[in-house]
Parts: C-alpha cells; sequence; structure tokens
C-alpha cells in the first residue's frame, strides 16, 4: 500500500474485525460496550445499548424508510459458528451494556432500533409503572446520532410508520480544516438569541433555503452588520413539533411545539432545520450544521446551543414510548413511589440527572457536541434540574454540575445555567458554579423593566445590575451575569414598551399559560396605535434599554428580532406558532433602520470599550492613583446620587484608568439614565485636564443625532451640565 | 452506474451515470484512481449523475486530495443545480473548482497548467 507520497506502507489490520458468527444471512461478532450507540468499525457497525433492568434485548435493522425490518437479531442465543459447523451459546453482553457488530451493512440504507423485555408485567398508556417494558415496541437509541421520522419540517407522515423515530447512522469526518472552537473570553461577548427557523422563515428573507441552517449562513453579514459575535440556538435536538396537543381557538390550525424544548435525541441534530433534510441522509444534516458553525467561526461569530436536559419529549404517563421509557424507565426518569412521573420541569417528566448512568449520558453528549460540531458554549434550560438528587431534593453539591464544570473536553466551553426549574427551585445568585458557571441573570431583566417603566425604588438595585450584580456574584465575577431585557420566553422588546398585559389566546389555552409578572406598560393605549407620541415614546424606551443593556457590566444578550421591533401582537408564550408571531420579517428589518442602527452602535460602542467589558466587578474605588474610582454614582448634581425611595434616575462614571483593573487605558465613560417623567439637568462631573466631554448617544435626540459612530462622537458645547430630557439616556465620553 | 473516460487535449474526461452512493463509490473511486498519475488533469462531468449521498461527496472529497497530493487538478463540470446546492449546503463545493461546460472546464484545467 502507498501513502500519498507514494512510498510503500505496510497496511497494519485489526485482527478482531472479523465475524465469529452468523445470524440467518448476518454476520456478527460480539461487540465493545463502548462507545455507546451505533459505531461504523471496520467491516460492519458496533452496537451498545445500555439497560440496567431489562432481562432481554433484540436489536432490530431496517432498509431506510420500510416498515418491516431486515432483520432482527437477539442479543443472545446459539449462534452457528463462522467457518465451523457447531453453534455457540453466546450472550452478546458485558454488564449492563448489549453489545454486538453486525458486518456487511449499508452505512447509508440503514435504520436501527431495539426492543427490550424486562419485569413486570405491560403497563397501559395513563397508568403508572416503574417499569414500562414493552417487548411490541422498537425504541430509539439515546445515543442515536441521527433521528428519523421528522426529516421535514411539520410534515404529517401519511401512514405512521412502525417505529416512527430510528436511529440512523452519521460519518463523524466533517473536514473542519483549522477550525475549532473560538474561545473568545466570555465579558467579551454580545449573545444573539435566536430560532433556526424563525431567523429566515419569513417569505421577505429571500434565501434559497428558508428556515434551515444553511439560511444562516447566507445571512451571516447581516449578524456581522449588527456587530454581535456569539449566536445561541434555540434548541436544535431532534424534537417533533407535531407533539403539541392543543388547537387554535377557532379549531382551524393543529398548533405546534415550535421552539422544541422537548428533546428526542440528544445526540441528533433537528432534521427538519436541514435543508438536506428531505434526503433522510444523517450525514447531510449533520454536514450542513458543521458549515454553518464553521463559516460562523470563520467571521468570528460563536455558536451557543441552548440544550434541554430535564426532561424528555416522552411527556407523562400518557406520553409516547420513544425511547428512554422502554429502554429503562426507572433509570432515566425521576418516579414517585407508584412510578409516576415527578414533574419539576412542567412538561410531564423528569431527567433523572444526577443517576450516574443518566449523568454519564448527559456529558458524553455536551462533549460531542463540543468535540464533533465545534460549539462553544451551552445555556442549560431549568437547570435547577441538574441540581436535583434522584428524589427531586436540591443538592448542595451536585455531581453533574461539578463534573461539566471540570470536564477536560468542556474545559473552555461557556457553561450557562437558567437557573431555576418549575418545581420553584430558583437559584439566580446561587447555583452552583465550581468557577465555571455564569447564569441568565432573571432579576436583571426585572429591575431593568421596573426602572425603565419608572416604578419607585429602583435606583438602589439598579446599582448592582449595572455593575454586574455583584450581590448576586461575589466571588464570581461580573461575567458570572447574562444580562437580558428580553429572551425568547416573555415580550419581544416591542411588545414590552406596548401592551400591559399578556395576549396568548392564540395559544389556545384561554389565555391562561404564560407569566403575568411582565413588568411592562403600554403608555397609553394597549398594542399597535396610530398615535405618535405614544409611537415615540415607545422608540424611545426601546433604545433606553437597549442602550443601558449595552452600557451595563456583564455579557450582554439579545433577542433575535428586538433590533427591528419585532412584536408577537402581546403574546408572551409564543412557543406553539410557525408563523409571523416567531418569524423575524425582513421587510420590517429594511424599514426599521433607526432602532437597528441605534443598537448596532451601541455594540460597536461596548466593542471599542474595555471598561464596560470586566470580567471582575469594579469596587467603587481607585486602585490605580487616577483620582477617581473604577466607577462613581452621580445625579443632578455631580458625585451626590439621588438615593430616595422616589429617585428615577441615576448616572454613573467609568474612569478609563480602571478598565479591566488597570490593564487597559479606555476613555471615561458617563451614562445618564433619566427614567423620571420630568426633564433634569445633570452636572457633569469633572475631567482630567485636556480631556472634554463628547456626546455618543441621546435618546431624546431625533435621528441620527440619536447616536454617533465610536470615535466621532460630537463634543458637548457645554462642558458642565447636560440637559437630560424625560425618560431618556445618554452617554458621553471624556477624551 | 456507469462511466464513460475519454481524453481532450490532454484532459482525462470522466463522465458518470447514475448514483454515487455507498454502494457505487467504491467502484467509482477505483476507476478515477486508475486515471490519477503524477500531475494528472482531471474532469467531471457530473451532468448525468442521478443522485449524490454523502459516501458520494467523501468520494470525491478523497479524489481531489489524492490529486492534490500528486500536483494534479480536478474540475466538475456541468453541476446539476440540485446537487451544486447540495455540495453547498454541506459545505462540500467550497473545495472544488466548477465549471459550467465541459469545454470551460477543460480550458480551465489549461489555464493552470
Amino acid at each position: 500500500m502507498e501513502n500519498l507520497k507514494g512510498e510503500k506502507e505496510a497496511k497494519m489490520q485489526r485482527i478482531d474485525i472479523y465475524p465469529t458468527h452468523h445470524y440467518k444471512d448476518f454476520r456478527i461478532r460480539p461487540g465493545r460496550p463502548y462507545p455507546l450507540g451505533a459505531t461504523i468499525v471496520p467491516g460492519g457497525v458496533n452496537f451498545a445499548v445500555f439497560s440496567q433492568h431489562a432481562v432481554s434485548c433484540t436489536l432490530v435493522l431496517f432498509k431506510k424508510g420500510e416498515n418491516t425490518p431486515l432483520i432482527e437479531i437477539p442479543f443472545r442465543g446459539m449462534f452457528p459458528k463462522i467457518g465451523d459447523r457447531d453453534s455457540d451459546w453466546v450472550e452478546f453482553r458485558m454488564g449492563n451494556v448489549f453489545t454486538m457488530t453486525v458486518f456487511d451493512l449499508d452505512y447509508e440504507d440503514l435504520e436501527y432500533g431495539f426492543r427490550m423485555e424486562g419485569p413486570g408485567s405491560k403497563v397501559e398508556p395513563g397508568n403508572p409503572g416503574i417499569h414500562r417494558f414493552d417487548e411490541d415496541k422498537v425504541l430509539l437509541d439515546p445515543y442515536a446520532k441521527s433521528v428519523s421520522g421528522r426529516d421535514v419540517w411539520g410534515h404529517f407522515p401519511t401512514k405512521q410508520p412502525f417505529a416512527q423515530h430510528r436511529g440512523r447512522l452519521v460519518y463523524e469526518d466533517f473536514d473542519w480544516e483549522s477550525d475549532r472552537p473560538l474561545e473568545t473570553p466570555i465579558e467579551d461577548l454580545i449573545i444573539y438569541e435566536m430560532h433556526v427557523r424563525s431567523f429566515t422563515r419569513h417569505p421577505s428573507s429571500g434565501v434559497k433555503y428558508p428556515g434551515t441552517y444553511a439560511a444562516i449562513r447566507e445571512k451571516i453579514p447581516y449578524l456581522k452588520s449588527l456587530g454581535v459575535n456569539c449566536v445561541e440556538l434555540m434548541p436544535i435536538f431532534e424534537f417533533d413539533e407535531l407533539e403539541n396537543a392543543h388547537h387554535s381557538p377557532d379549531g382551524s390550525e393543529f398548533l405546534l411545539n415550535y421552539w422544541g424544548y422537548s428533546t428526542i435525541g440528544f445526540f441528533a441534530p433537528k432534521a427538519g432545520y436541514a435543508a438536506t433534510g428531505s434526503f433522510h441522509d444523517g450525514t447531510m444534516v449533520a454536514d450542513e450544521l458543521k458549515s454553518l458553525i464553521k463559516e460562523l467561526h470563520a467571521n468570528e461569530i460563536e455558536v451557543f446551543l441552548d440544550v434541554v436536559f430535564n426532561h424528555t419529549g416522552e411527556g407523562n404517563e400518557k406520553g409516547p414510548m420513544i425511547s428512554f421509557r422502554g429502554i429503562d424507565n426507572a433509570t432515566y426518569y425521576m418516579l414517585t413511589r407508584d412510578g409516576r412521573y415527578e414533574n419539576y420541569s412542567g412538561t410531564g417528566n423528569t431527567l433523572n440527572c444526577n443517576h450516574p448512568v443518566v449523568r454519564n449520558m448527559l456529558l458524553d453528549s455536551l462533549r460531542y457536541w463540543a468535540s464533533e460540531y465545534h460549539i462553544d458554549g451551552f445555556r442549560f434550560d431549568l437547570a435547577s434540574i441538574l441540581g436535583r438528587d434522584q428524589q427531586g431534593t436540591p443538592l448542595a453539591n451536585p455531581p453533574l454540575l461539578e463534573q461539566m464544570a471540570f470536564d477536560p473536553v468542556l474545559a473552555k466551553c461557556k457553561l450557562i445555567a437558567e437557573a431555576w426549574d418549575a418545581g420553584g427551585l430558583y437559584q439566580v445568585g446561587t447555583f452552583p458554579a465550581y468557577g465555571r458557571w455564569a447564569e441568565w441573570n432573571g432579576k436583571y431583566r426585572d429591575t431593568l423593566r421596573r426602572f425603565l417603566k419608572g416604578d419607585v425604588g429602583q435606583v438602589g438595585e439598579m446599582v448592582q445590575r449595572v455593575m454586574g450584580s455583584p450581590d448576586l456574584y461575589a466571588g464570581r465575577g461580573a461575567a458570572a451575569s447574562i444580562n437580558f431585557v428580553t429572551c425568547h420566553d416573555g415580550f419581544t422588546l416591542r411588545d414590552l414598551v406596548s401592551y400591559n398585559h399578556k395576549h396568548n389566546e392564540a395559544n389556545g389555552e384561554h389565555n391562561r399559560d404564560g407569566a403575568n409578572d411582565n413588568y411592562s406598560w403600554n403608555y397609553g393605549v394597549e398594542g399597535p396605535t396610530d398615535d405618535p407620541d405614544i409611537n415615540a415614546l415607545r422608540l424611545r424606551q426601546m433604545k433606553n434599554a437597549l442602550a443601558i443593556l449595552m452600557v451595563s457590566q456583564g455579557v450582554p444578550m439579545i433577542l433575535m428580532g428586538d433590533e427591528a421591533g419585532h412584536s408577537r401582537q402581546g403574546n408572551n408564550n409564543a412557543y406553539c406558532h410557525d408563523n409571523e408571531l416567531n418569524w423575524l420579517n425582513w421587510s420590517q428589518v429594511e424599514k426599521q433602520t433607526e432602532l437597528f442602527r441605534f443598537l448596532q452602535q451601541c455594540i460597536r460602542f461596548r466593542k471599542a470599550h474595555p471598561a464596560l467589558r470586566n470580567r471582575q466587578h469594579l469596587k467603587g474605588e481607585d486602585y490605580v492613583g487616577s483620582g477617581y474610582p473604577d466607577i462613581s454614582w452621580h445625579g443632578v448634581n455631580a458625585w451626590d446620587a439621588d438615593w430616595t425611595y422616589h429617585s428615577h434616575s441615576l448616572a454613573f462614571l467609568l474612569c478609563g484608568k480602571h478598565a479591566r483593573q488597570g490593564e487597559h487605558i479606555d476613555q471615561y465613560i458617563y451614562v445618564v439614565s433619566n427614567m423620571h417623567w420630568d426633564a433634569h439637568t445633570f452636572e457633569l462631573p469633572d475631567l482630567p485636564e485636556s480631556l472634554q466631554w463628547h456626546r455618543f448617544a441621546d435618546t431624546s435626540a431625533a435621528a441620527p443625532e440619536d447616536i454617533y459612530q465610536p470615535g466621532e462622537e460630537t463634543l458637548l458645547e457645554e462642558q458642565t451640565v447636560y440637559d437630560a430630557h424625560e425618560r431618556t439616556v445618554v452617554i458621553l465620553v471624556g477624551k | 452506474m456507469q462511466l464513460k473516460i475519454k481524453t481532450i487535449e490532454q484532459v482525462t474526461v470522466i463522465d458518470i451515470f447514475g448514483d454515487i452512493n455507498w454502494k457505487t463509490c467504491a467502484d467509482i473511486q477505483a476507476q478515477i484512481s486508475s486515471q490519477i498519475h503524477e500531475g494528472s488533469k482531471i474532469l467531471l462531468d457530473m451532468s448525468h449523475v442521478e443522485t449524490m449521498s454523502s459516501a458520494g461527496f467523501r468520494m470525491l472529497l478523497a479524489a481531489y486530495r489524492e490529486l492534490q497530493a500528486r500536483q494534479g487538478e480536478l474540475v466538475l463540470a456541468q453541476l446539476p443545480e440540485n446537487l451544486q446546492d447540495l455540495m453547498a449546503n454541506t459545505g462540500f463545493l467550497q473545495h472544488f473548482q466548477t465549471r459550467t461546460t465541459v469545454e470551460e472546464g477543460i480550458q480551465a484545467l489549461h489555464e493552470e497548467m
């Protein structure tokens, strides 16, 4: 054999790549228990599946899409030996792992599943059961790298196939060239939370394959233009968008599980998000997603995944049997003593995250996405569940969270917790962090919203939020705080300034779903209005929110569409709508240039100023000898903030010589946020000699004077005071 | 699946008929490899390819790499739009020179000389 240089090389072959037994027309041998799942090995495929409680298992192979199995091979029995007339009693099992290698399979035309038998009688849907073994069901491999059944988004199967969700093989040899995760320091990120399909599904997107991974690639210039350097993808693990039982109120429309917070496979990308999904080829889907990630990385944009590990798409006792509950219900799920599903997730079941085997699966999943897909970070949905023990009790030192924090492969990945769950556990500020974990700071969102609409008693708490919440993250630093004013749950930014109440009737649950504490205000009219004063104030309030977000210490996150003033018509729980409630309207992007430009310049300003991106908390002290504290607080009188209960304004000065603990020299930055309904004149603090105040932004000014290109700020004629209009944010730089 | 191989102006033109997938790609790869020598110029005429799978893309990339290692050149000509999209979406297209017609492909290979 010749190598690429044409030199002769000895061809060494493994000596264990030969089959040992027959089963009907198939040649097999004992498999390897690791890695779990289906792995292409020389000459064949190694299958390995765990079950602690199953007493027997059968491998079921299908030709792609066919209803009748190609073959069913039991994992134990009398098997004729190869090249011998004898048969052997063989058990293809190691410990609790059923494993065999099957030879001569067409990798591209293969689908597979397992049948399991175990203790207990068959449990009817709706009834409780510790074990739910049912040998009539063909079960999806929990480690499947590709899952069949929902290859094309939203397509109802014309016939209900036998074993709808089957595993498929994926070639894991994508050509990454020199790409690797970017490892951007988290404090330098500006996160854009987006939904794969919603980003380009709207007819105005102008892409060739709307709603797909490939379409995002086409739109990278837009992301670059906005300036974000991290996209956080709402769930892309395979899910069943057709699982929703609700209809639209008039009954005309099936609602979907559109957002996909309901995982079927922790290792498989959502095929329906791929332009290539219709080819029923798991490798193509994986390659398409990897191509997107590679291209985003080439444009210095990190990729985070929103991962849903707290529950699965199998629902409660009435839910479908797809995988875990048929393979080993008692291991994978938290159960009550009588075999009902615990429901800390609010969706019907709870994954038994701190069972050692489940823990390993979740770690394997993260390692797989980090190494095979070059994912830069993970946001964990309802992460507090990951810190509960097998009985649901919160743990002081949860092994799963600790292992994630110290895992060698995940060592540079960002780990972000949604630090609460539906079982009442609220851990914002107290999530077990191990020096690694950041959190979605729900308190930042709530405080900023209240301050924005003029609530009393907010100024003291805003100080904490602007500083990266040292009250919550003492010892962890500002970078532990993911700051946001909107996210997929709740109102969009436009709806936050347009509605007093949620309007979720379209979700088919009589407006009972969704949160009620939105801290929103409509400024006089519920919903859209022609009143120019109200519309102007709404626009200004959106700018105010974005401006404060972009000058706060911590890591800012923007919700897709807020840059274009996207509305969901007051729906604050739009999880089920495959329509314009969720789709980004690109015509509107073109029309809303004022808001887009404002945010774009705010992002550039943040990137230009390391003083805004401190990893550690500021101290309110001068530790570099500049004569100014790193951060100081002011009011209508310089150096004299109004801390009273009825105060609605706050100003702060960042000393440029303290940027990143004095390691960088930056300009001086002064921010006035006057959320009072009256204008006030703010005395400006004196700058060091030779520096003068320049205006970067004033949200009350008419565009384009509302904001300037960083570096082109306009010199203030009056250097000692600034007249800040009502409900206005002003940002000055001293240079 | 069938390959028709001819030489036009020192360029080996390989016209592929049928499907390129796991079942056929080993055979196609062997036939293409047999045409690869030091400095070979190879044009794959894709106009008669009906379907391609992930294994097919990998076979093409392997052929390209083999040619590269031997200072050769490869051009894909007459790639149908659906295959072109498929290769673009999965990231394979960027590795290849493509030309609309066989003539343009041959010219491109001569320009490389």
